[in-house]
Formats: structure tokens, sequence, C-alpha cells
């Protein structure tokens, strides 16, 4: 089954301030977001036709994006949330690009954010996390969200014969972009061995194979081609793909491979491309396990090969495939949802050329990908130059 | 603080009132004869209803685990450093437990195990656990 290429397009994004925001709330991060992206596509409020949300932990409702639209003072003609854990940034936006191009709506606002470390503490945020486990046979054996994927690194590790090094390599490649983003959560200069002896979390993971925990807020925008026209520096969506295998990881069909392999090759195939097609590529990476993982089963490296390629420095700027410019969840920041919707601000920041001392020079296709859960719920995007 | 007690539904009953007769059953699959961990009203292989419980050997092997250090919740505190394992059973489906015993932190992957139970709260509920076996 072949899929014509997208048309949509992505007209405006933006992210907010990142970290320990004091008098933040979840709400007022959307806003914020909102505002910004808005002004960033050069449209206003009444453009607007679709509306969607994620999830926030701190506003656990459920009817989030009534909730927003309330809030922000726009009455939308379609309105729905998206539930789908680190991968909802990119379901947002795949669900954007199908209603604008049935013809439903001409800009969709797909906005995320959470105040989850001023809001609920970071103790409070890692028991809400741990709610994602099954609720008789994971959680009471004292499953928690790094555990779980301690569970794959494990059995990772063991079977390709990953080194400590290869992995901690993986952080300190984010850190080293993060240094070059100022609005970067986490800047200070890391070295491998700074990771290696950082305390144990969940064995094999130290506290610095694991993403932040932040306050923030991003939105993006999404547009008709034809309704594109008048807005400042589209990006096409060139191709989109998912992946579902399981939600619990007791029920995941392999502990090597995971939903991000179908969902890759079904955005490639549609975008007409392969994976060495690439030139820049933000990828979900809430442990630096994820991302290495998740580089194999996509295919953009060889079983076994993507910590050594961290280690060789591919995936840093000047690399072969410069993964997450921005710093990643590790070091850019992790609002839940909104962490998910930074990869995609950073994705859209490279093609437009706008991406400052982080630019990948002549990038003209960047791949974005989402995973929730517990490496369950994977939606993968290839964005490319208007 | 006490560690939290599953609270079983219609589904998963039978798996738990089994468990407080130290027995671990699984559900199998009288269509298709699938086996799956967690307990349905449906296969989740098959969707059929046609299931039937049949008790598990208890003889299992480590997938992979990890030694928790960072608890998610207050009452897993004081249990710390705890082993979080995914079991193989024999009869081929695969379990989220904890490797209890002595010897529990040299746990590795494919190491032999069997199903334990292991009372917790005031009431002893028994939970399914593993302990290593010498091979
Ligand atoms: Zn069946």
């Amino acid at each position: 089954m072949s899929r014509k290429q997208h048309t949509a397009r992505i007209t405006g994004v933006a992210d907010t301030a990142m970290g320990e925001l004091a008098g933040s709330t979840a709400l007022g991060l959307h806003a914020e977001a909102t505002n910004a992206a808005l002004k960033d596509a050069g449209l206003e409020a009444q453009d607007i036709d679709g509306v969607l949300c994620g999830y926030s932990m701190t506003v656990p409702h459920l009817m989030l994006s009534s909730v927003f639209s309330e809030y922000y003072g726009i009455s939308p003609s379609f309105n729905t949330a998206i539930q789908a854990g680190g991968a909802t940034a990119c379901i947002m936006l795949a669900n954007a690009v199908a209603l604008v191009e049935s013809g439903a709506c001409r800009h969709v606002l797909c906005v995320t954010g959470d105040n989850r470390l001023t809001g609920m503490t970071r103790d409070g945020a890692v028991a809400a996390l741990a709610t994602v486990g099954h609720p008789e046979f994971e959680q009471p054996y004292g499953m928690s969200v790094p555990a779980s994927y301690a569970l794959v690194a494990q059995a990772y590790l063991h079977r390709f014969g990953i080194t400590r090094d290869e992995l901690s390599a993986i952080a300190v490649s984010a850190r080293k972009h993060a240094a070059l983003h100022p609005k970067a959560t986490k800047r200070d200069p890391l070295t491998l061995a700074d990771v290696s002896e950082s305390r144990v979390i969940a064995s094999p993971l130290r506290l610095l194979d694991c993403c932040l925990i932040s306050d923030g807020g991003a939105a993006v925008i999404v547009s008709a081609a034809d309704a594109a026209r008048d807005t400042r520096n589209p990006v096409r969506v060139l191709g989109s793909g998912q992946g579902h295998t399981h939600e619990h990881i007791m029920a995941a069909p392999s502990l090597t491979d995971f939903g991000c392999k179908a969902s890759s090759a079904m955005a490639f195939s549609q975008a007409g491309v392969i994976a060495q097609d690439i030139d820049v590529a933000e990828i979900y990476d809430s442990f630096t396990i994820t991302l290495l993982a998740e580089l194999e089963s996509i295919g953009f490296f060889e079983k076994g090969e993507a910590g050594k390629a961290a280690l060789a420095g591919d995936i840093s700027l000047g690399g072969r495939l410069p993964t997450n410019t921005h710093g990643g969840l590790m070091s850019y920041g992790h609002s839940g949802a909104a962490g998910g919707a930074f990869h995609i601000v950073e994705a859209v920041h490279q093609m437009r050329g706008e991406a400052d001392a982080r630019q990948v020079p002549g990038a003209q296709l960047s791949f974005v990908h989402g995973d929730g859960g517990i490496l369950s719920a994977h939606c993968s995007l290839v964005l490319g130059k208007e | 603080m006490d560690l939290p007690i599953p609270r079983p539904n219609a589904d998963t009953r039978p798996y738990w009132e089994a468990a407080q007769q130290d027995r671990l059953v699984l559900q199998h699959c009288a269509d298709c004869g699938a086996r799956q961990a967690i307990p349905r009203s449906y296969c989740g292989t098959c969707h059929s209803a046609n299931l039937t419980w049949r008790d598990s050997s208890g003889i299992g092997k480590i997938a992979s685990f990890s030694v928790v250090h960072r608890a998610p919740t207050k009452a897993f505190r004081d249990h710390l450093p705890y082993v979080l394992a995914l079991v193989d059973m024999a009869e081929g489906v695969r379990l989220m437990l904890n490797v209890i015993g002595e010897d529990r932190l040299d746990t590795q992957i494919g190491d032999p195990v069997r199903v334990v139970f292991e009372p917790r709260g005031d009431d002893g509920f028994k939970m399914p656990q593993v302990q290593r076996s010498p091979a």
C-alpha cells in the first residue's frame, strides 16, 4: 500500500521558557505557546479552526481541549484531546495533517504544556508517571518508568554487548547540543565519566541516563497547503507513520525491536525517502537507551552500532546524523506531551535554517519521532524544506 | 507504609484467588491454544471468549531485570534496592515479578527461577514472586 506524499505545512512553532518556572500554570503555558506560535506563523487567533490538545498531569481533565479553548478564548470548529504519552505531540501533528488534508480544517493548532515540576514536585511526577504500568500486574511490583526502560536496557546491553561508555555517549552528545541553545535547561559540559558515575536509578540506568522533569509548553500550527501561502515560513510535512505493539512492557513482543521500525518505514515510504537521506533527526530520548534502541530499530544504524556511533561523534553536529540538536529530553527539557513537541519545534527551526549555532548546514530533510509508554506507541514524521 | 495490594476485577479474580492458595494459574485459549499472562475476558490472539485456567509449572527464567534504587512511591522506598524482573515462564508467557531471597542482587539474565508466594500487608495477601533456583 503506497500513500501519496502529504501536502500539509507546518506554519508556526514555538516553545516557552523551560525548566523550573515559578508561578507557571499548565493552561498559562498552553496560552503562552499559542500566542508565540501564531506570531511565528503570522496568523491571528481567529484563523485557527481546529484545536488539538494533549494531556497535562497538573490538569488531569477529561476534556483538556475544551478547558484550553475556554481559557484561551476561542471556539474552534474541531476540538479534541489526544493522549499517547511521549508520542502525543507527533500523533497530534499527524492528526492535524489529516484534518487539513481532508478539508475539515484550514489551520489546526496543536498545543501542549505542563508545569509538572513546580506544580507537582519531582516525586509526584515520578509516581504519576508510574501509572502507565499495569495496576495489578506491574505497579504492585514497584514498576516505574525508569525501571521499565532499565528492563529494556539490561536486555539490550546483554544481547548486543553495548558498553557503559556507549550508552553515556548518547547523553554527552545531547548536552553538547544543549550548550548551543540559549533556552536549554542543562548547558554545563558533561563527560562520559559524569554519566557513568552518576547515581544508579534502576540498573543499568543512572541519573544522567534519564530525562529531565520540567515546566514548559509548545505549540505547532499545521495548515492546508493553500492556506499556508500567506504564512511567514512554512515547512513541508512529507510523511507520517505509526506503530503500536503493546502498552505494558511485560506484554512487549520484543525487548530489542519496537514499533518505531514500522512507524518510520511508513513515514519514509510516504515521503519517498530512505533513512540515509535524512539530514537531521529529532528523536524521543526519554532515556539514553530509548534513543539508542530507536536509532537502531529505525535503521539509522545497525544493531549494536548506535552507541559506537555516538562515541565517534556521528550523532553530534558535524557528524553523519546530527540528532536532537536542541539537547533533547535529557538536556533541553521534558514537560510531558510538550517534551515531544520540542523535537518538532527544533526540526522546523532546522528546516527553516533558523537554528542559529545548532544549524545543520544545508539541511533539506528531517526526521522526527515520538514514543509513548515503554516504547509502546510510536509516531514518525518526515519534514522537508519548502 | 504498606506495599500496594492488587485490586482484582472480574477478569483477574481467578488469578489472585489461586495465588492465595499458593498456585500460579494462567489462561489458555481452548480455541487457538494461546496462553496469556495478563488475564482477560477474551483471547488476545484469536479474540475468543473460550478461555480456561490451568496451573503453571512455576518454572521460568529471567528475560531481563533491574536493581531499582529510586522508588516510584513512598511505600517502595523502605524496600530499596529491590529487583524488578521480566520472567519467561515455561508455558511461554512473560510476567513482571520481583526476584526475592538472599541472593536476589546476584540476578542475571537467563537465570532459572521458580515462583514463590510472598504475603503482603496485614491480611497477608499473597503475591507471586520468584527466587533464583540452582540449575
Ligand atoms: Zn485464542
